[in-house]
């Protein structure tokens, strides 16, 4: 469980970047945190495995403080994807990149072996095994970042917007992907911008704006209410929107998935006819 | 109908801008071309979306049209390709940036100076423009992409997203004849990110710039774009108009997302309800469903 209570962080320029925020997260969660570019996002997010300590207020991390634990402790029940790949990969072949951490935490050889294996089939790299990271292709790359994280099996796995450079068949892998992980019992947490990818995953979605949190419930609740999102600098997923331009045939504006909207639409013209 | 469907825009003649034919490319060290055989041709004026699986050679073709490969990255070039008249393999990267600007997948790559604004003027100062000039261009930039706050701020310090437009400011400054965006927005907010591709529309319209952008969300991208093109595995396999490459079984099958407005249509289809047009946004759903919908209740 994550305790977020009360935090407030500022960094060393000055800038103010969370200003009260509170925050539960149970084991087991799926949460999505969104919002606009500056609103925080990436600022909580690292906070759940000590890359940051609050300013002031604490984060608790399955009852331990994280001004209290070194960052390598945390990992191994954290694991966090950043954002810009690049920004984690050094190796020189992807099947090195997602042994890395696993021979820091100690792991034994054949058990590397196995998870790297595991690792690199789950996110269809096997034929990158021997090539070098920054030979590879920016989606790419995200996915040996992604890789190298889940290798280890944490318990929380922290993915910031693990969409950027993904196609259409790798976000549904992606999707079919995080839901598994989460019906093991994993914590997900996702930082993104991508509506659509929310509206098909389900969440919880906590919404930031300038540094706090303005909202938290439901994907269906949050993402088709007009003024929220305009106010965390999203727009609503397009079936919501093209179900607002249908406001007149009395239709209900909360749908954001597309088979929903269907069955809504058949009932309406069956019951019509 | 049609002429919602259809947004053609005006094009007043119709001159190609960029033609490659049988260009196919190999990266030093590559044990297979990144492009295989890519012919194609962009007209003047333009809005060409490219997208398709990622590691499909989207950002290796945008590196051909100005001349990052193969004058950069060397390896092995063949066949043709001209931009704005230019031979790519026979013009240095200095000359075709006068026709030609891209904005870089990853921002953090593309700049470099100690402030936003130095960075915004590097490419004006590199072009010759007067002084006066040049500060005129770098406010408009800044103002376009929203970042005059940033000015002074450095490019190190700034989130993904403000990086991003700053990479798009340094290219917009330069008005060149054709803009290579490669997922130019990806770190933004679609708010944000909106906000940049209708600036990107505006210059398609108002100043004629070919716009070339690379990009995965067509939900927030499709409605701007005339032309559509679709890579995998080095190969341009989709080339033509938004409408019939979204709505082709070969799109579906190499996974291209396709908008949801589109998917809306298709699995109402199979269920019998007829829409008197295929959508691609969510505007052009919602006129088409109200057509249906008042027909039953009428």
């Amino acid at each position: 469980m994550i305790e977020v209570k009360d935090v407030y962080f500022t960094y060393p320029s000055n800038v103010e970047a969370l200003k009260g925020v509170s925050l539960t997260i149970q084991g087991g969660d799926f949460v999505a945190i969104m919002g606009q570019n500056g609103a925080g996002k990436t600022t909580l997010v690292k906070h759940f495995n000590g890359l940051l300590k609050p300013t002031k207020g604490g984060v608790i991390v399955d009852g331990i403080d994280t001004r209290e634990e070194s960052i390598a402790k945390l990992s191994r029940k954290v694991g966090f994807v950043f954002q810009n790949p690049d920004n984690q990969l050094f190796c020189e072949t992807v099947e090195d990149e997602v042994a890395f951490a696993l021979r820091n935490f100690g792991f034994e050889k054949k058990a590397i072996r196995k998870r790297v294996e595991w690792a690199i089939n789950l996110l269809g790299l096997t034929r990158y095994r021997q090539s070098s990271p920054f030979m590879l292709s920016g989606g790419e790359r995200k996915r040996v970042a992604l890789a190298s994280v889940l290798a280890w099996d944490p318990d929380v796995v922290i993915l910031d917007e693990p969409t950027i450079g993904q196609d259409y068949e790798q976000k549904e892998k992606l999707r079919q992907f995080i839901v598994q992980l989460n019906a093991q019992g994993k914590t997900v947490t996702i930082v993104t911008h991508d509506v659509e990818f929310v509206a098909e995953c389900n969440p919880r979605v906590v919404l930031m704006a300038q540094g706090k949190i303005v909202a938290e419930g439901d994907g269906k609740h949050i993402l088709t209410d007009r003024k929220l999102v305009a106010e965390a600098s999203i727009v609503p997923p397009q079936i919501s929107q093209i179900f607002m331009g249908l406001s007149d045939f009395g239709l209900p504006t909360d749908v954001i998935d597309v088979y929903e909207a269907r069955d809504i639409l058949l009932d309406f013209l069956e019951g019509g006819s | 109908m049609d002429g919602i469907i259809c947004e053609s825009r005006a094009v007043g003649e119709t001159v190609a801008i960029i033609e490659t034919s049988n260009l196919t490319y190999t990266y030093p060290g590559g044990k297979e071309p990144s492009l295989k055989d890519v012919s194609l041709t962009i007209e003047k004026g333009e809005f060409v979306i490219l997208t398709g699986p990622s590691g499909c050679g989207k950002t290796t073709l945008c590196r051909c049209f100005n001349g990052l490969i193969p004058h950069f990255y060397s390896g092995k070039l063949e066949g043709d390709i001209k931009v704005a008249g230019h031979n790519v393999s026979e013009h240095s990267i200095y000359e075709l940036a006068k026709n030609v600007g891209l904005v870089f997948q990853n921002p953090e790559n593309q700049l470099f100076a100690l402030s936003v604004e130095k960075d915004v003027a590097f490419g004006l100062e590199n072009l010759g423009l007067p002084r006066e000039d040049m500060k005129k261009r770098v406010d408009w930039a800044l103002q376009m992409t929203g970042i005059q706050d940033l000015r002074e701020r450095a490019p190190h310090e700034l989130s993904g997203g403000q990086q991003q437009r700053v990479a798009i400011a340094c290219v917009l400054a330069m008005q060149p004849e054709v803009m290579v965006l490669d997922e130019p927005t990806s770190f933004l907010d679609p708010l944000g990110a909106q906000k940049i591709f209708e600036v990107i529309d505006d210059l398609n319209e108002k100043l004629g710039i070919t716009v070339i952008l690379v990009e995965h969300r067509l939900d927030l991208a499709s409605r701007y774009a005339n032309h559509v093109i679709v890579m995998d595995e080095g190969k341009a396999v989709l080339d033509g108009k938004p409408l019939d490459v979204f709505t082709s079984e070969r799109a579906r099958l190499i996974g291209v997302g396709i908008p949801k407005a589109t998917r809306l249509y298709q699995v109402l289809q199979e269920r019998g309800v007829h829409l008197s047009g295929v959508p691609v946004n969510s505007r052009e759903a919602s006129l088409l469903l109200q057509e249906v919908l008042a027909r039953d209740r009428g």
